[in-house]
């Protein structure tokens, strides 16, 4: 297309539509820029918007690093790790709650409640507060109003779970343009520069999922041809077994269990996932936790790590053998293998991907951004500037509804291709019924207690006949999002009929829209002012480090002209930071961090020396 | 397309003659360009009405690549079009031909599943046999695929389902002897 082509107005112009990576520890916002996908930067200049949400006594909701730190602060108003809630009711995160410092309101079956200082919250209330920081900071960035979104998923989602996601998109007042598939939006951002036509596989292993696609390439084609995975497996689950390991030994030293004081867990937490990321470099290091004037220190090695999560790896085995069956492919087959998620940094994740699928994983994209840079492609495809490129994905898990005596009768089978529909005609079984109960649920086995409970529905206003005259279709039709969609008609009428779904988990339709409505009488406030506010958030930071910095060793390294310089860069950024120009503010705390540059390096240096010299092996 | 209802005929939507030999390589190329063409994302900035149109055509291009992609459903889907009976019940009758061998790897798998070692080695003798009739079968079932092509008879449609029958009781057979090796 011409850049110059002239714009004759006949269709609208088309809406900015972003791509999210609404992530278990971490989430993106990513854009389509005129040819590729680009991550979109906060006011702190970091992409990266860890998944953590603090509530404060009073205020708004604080999103992001801020709260990230608020979680040490805070366990009791601050929550992480909310997608692991998301479509699901109070008895299926039994395990998690044991770990998690949260408050389960009753009546939290069908969702689960979070009660947060005397308020109540939903997971998608929690995550339309992550959503909403991530359009905020894509509005900043593009400088125009942004209100449709592609929204990524574990390819392994139930309907429940994708719903939340869709609810949580409502709720932030962005219109979910679509839900993509995590690992299918990965293959679509390697897609951009690497082979056309080929099999390649996705081992997706993130923060609290796991998935693993298998797709075919073709010509701008990306068809999925089977997926699998495990809603419940990730690097969460390293960090409760590290930690566990570490209270134990605590309570053994200490002679006190602190497993019951959630500010004490939040540290330790920090600290072993610091360890934890510090192994996949590192052959050796150091759980180093302080607490209430007591230290606690425990070298680990890279060995004990992976004996303690040999097991979970191995637990991701078996879906990906399950997936190249169902796609009818040899490990030989496959050309290419993409790693996506932060725990694949983890050098035995690699060797037990690399052994399966008997090929060199491909590593070249940030595993922390390729999702999003995926969700933009699509974005891009939605919206009209992606033309060559289609992606086809599946359903993850089989459609069926309960028949006599519980068992299951499967209308859709898991791995067909989206939008699937099917067809089943339903009848009376007594004179005169006015109404059939229909029951959907998903799942691979065949009895109806050990599949998931999707909805249920009513079938009413049936003519009154005669058992066995009445003869309404219904048909199911899973959308391109993955979502079920139901609608019936009367056979001999032709009339459609109306059908009430009501969601076995999950929000009404009723709660959604009420959470809307809450929204936006709180989203009136100026768009200027939010953003004069979070500037000079970004500005305190800065300028708390530098103050901090400034009592290291380093800055007397400095020359008195670098040192003037700060000291400036300082005054100018105080005059800015109290005026409302948002711009300025920005524009002086980028100057503070050049004229800092210098001072951050050489403290850099003198940390890097230090840890090189505790990492010292003895030969 | 994008007037009047989708074709319901899963050969009308790939735009071929309805035939039991297909070229799969050409169906998926079909599919592809009818995925461009009908696929919900291509219509994303269009309104409700069309976009539920693509929605449906969609659902079906799906539907039928899924059967005739595969010479079993493509062949079940054109028994039924034809007035053929496929049901489940019709895949449990045992060939009588087979009966004895059946009967016999029946008792290997029992003993196997109890931990006989020997009776392992039986059912490991029994599945590679069985495996050579399913792939006697497979070539049959391409013979008849050919010849009903070439001249359309009830009588060739009668002899591919009683063969069809016959594969899916062996297939659950081999199935069962495959996971018992496992």
């Amino acid at each position: 297309m011409s850049l110059f082509q002239i714009d004759f107005g006949d269709e609208p112009k088309p809406h900015k539509v972003v791509g999210i990576d609404l992530g278990t520890t971490n989430s993106l916002v990513a854009f389509m820029d005129l040819t590729a996908p680009k991550v979109i930067p906060g006011v702190d200049g970091s992409p990266i918007v860890p998944s953590v949400v603090s509530i404060p006594e009073h205020g708004e909701p604080i999103v992001g690093a801020h709260a990230l730190e608020r979680l040490i602060t805070h366990p009791d108003r601050t929550i992480y790790s909310v997608k692991r809630l998301m479509g699901r009711g109070v008895s299926d995160v039994q395990d998690e709650l044991k770990l998690f410092p949260f408050h389960i309101a009753p009546g939290s079956e069908t969702v689960i409640q979070l009660s947060l200082g005397g308020k109540r919250f939903t997971p998608p209330g929690i995550s339309a507060q992550i959503l909403r920081q991530l359009k905020r900071n894509a509005e900043a960035y593009l400088g125009e109003p942004v209100d449709h979104a592609v929204i990524t998923v574990p390819a392994y989602f139930n309907d429940a779970q994708r719903q939340a996601t869709k609810d949580a998109g409502r709720i932030a007042g962005l219109q979910v343009m679509r839900l993509v598939n995590e690992p299918t939006a990965a293959a679509l951002a390697y897609g951009l520069d690497k082979r056309e036509n080929g099999i390649v596989a996705v081992y997706d292993l993130g923060g609290g999922t796991f998935d693993i696609s298998i797709l075919n390439l073709h010509d701008g084609i990306f068809e999925v041809l089977a997926t699998n995975g495990d809603t419940h497996l990730g690097g969460d689950d390293f960090d409760n077994l590290l930690l566990r390991v570490a209270l134990e030994d605590i309570t053994a030293e200490w002679g006190a269990d602190l497993s019951g004081d959630p500010v004490a867990v939040q540290t330790l937490r920090r600290a072993v996932i610091e360890a934890k990321h510090q192994l996949s470099t590192l052959a050796v290091t150091t759980i180093a936790f302080h607490y209430q004037g007591r230290g606690y220190r425990r070298e680990i090695t890279r060995d004990v790590l992976e004996n303690l999560i040999t097991p979970i790896v191995n637990r991701t085995l078996g879906p990906c053998r399950n997936c190249m069956a169902d796609a009818g492919v040899t490990p030989e087959q496959i050309d290419e293998v993409v790693l996506v998620g932060g725990s694949t940094r983890i050098p035995m994740v690699r060797q037990a991907v690399r052994a399966l699928f008997k090929a060199e994983p491909h590593t070249e994209l940030n595993p922390d951004e390729v999702v999003a840079l995926g969700a933009a492609v699509q974005a891009g495809i939605l919206s009209g500037h992606v033309h060559d490129k289609l992606l086809l994905d599946v359903t993850p898990l089989s459609l069926g509804i309960e028949t006599m005596g519980g068992v299951v009768s499967k209308l859709i089978h898991r791995n067909s291709t989206i939008p699937a529909t099917a067809a089943e005609t339903f009848t009376t079984a007594v004179d005169g019924q006015r109404n059939v109960l229909i029951h959907v649920v998903q799942g691979e086995r065949e009895m109806v207690r050990d599949c998931r409970s999707l909805a249920r529905f009513d079938l009413k206003d049936i003519d009154p006949l005669p058992a066995g005259m009445a003869k309404i279709e219904v048909r199911f039709l899973i959308d391109a999002n993955g979502i079920l969609n139901v609608s019936a008609k009367d056979l001999r009428t032709g009339k459609l009929q109306t059908v009430e779904v009501k969601p076995s988990y999950g929000l009404s339709d009723e709660q959604v829209e009420a959470m809307i409505l809450e929204s936006f009488a709180k989203a009136e406030e100026d768009f200027n002012e939010r953003q004069v506010r979070e500037a000079r958030v970004e500005a305190d930071r800065i300028l708390n480090a530098v103050d901090k910095a400034k009592g290291d060793d380093a800055y007397m390294e400095l020359t008195d002209g670098e040192r003037a310089l700060v000291d400036n860069s300082i005054a100018e950024l105080l005059l800015a930071y109290h005026g409302e120009n948002h711009h300025l503010i920005l524009d002086k705390l980028e100057a503070l961090n050049k004229a800092t540059m210098k001072l951050a390096e050489l403290m850099m240096n003198t940390a890097v020396r230090g840890a090189l010299k505790g990492t010292k092996i003895d030969a | 397309m994008f007037s009047g209802p989708p074709p319901s005929d899963y050969f009308a939507i790939f735009g071929i003659e309805k035939k039991l030999a297909l070229d799969v390589e050409d169906l998926q190329r079909r599919f592809y360009a009818n995925s461009r063409e009908w696929h919900p994302d291509r219509h994303a900035r269009a309104g409700a009405a069309q976009l539920a149109y693509a929605e449906a055509a969609s659902a079906m291009l799906n539907d039928a690549w899924r059967v005739l992609r595969d010479p079993v459903a493509r062949a079940e889907y054109v028994l039924k079009g034809e007035g053929f009976n496929i049901s489940e019940q019709r895949g449990r009758d045992v060939p009588p031909e087979l009966l004895e061998e059946v009967f016999d790897l029946n008792m290997a798998l029992e003993e196997a599943r109890n931990g006989d070692a020997a009776a392992k080695a039986e059912v490991a003798i029994a599945l590679a046999k069985f495996e050579r009739i399913l792939s006697e079968i497979d070539s049959a079932r391409d013979g008849i695929f050919v010849a009903y092509d070439a001249a359309p008879s009830r009588e060739a449609l009668g002899e591919l389902r009683s063969l069809l029958n016959r594969r899916k009781y062996l297939q659950n057979l081999v199935r069962d002897a495959r996971a018992a090796l496992v």
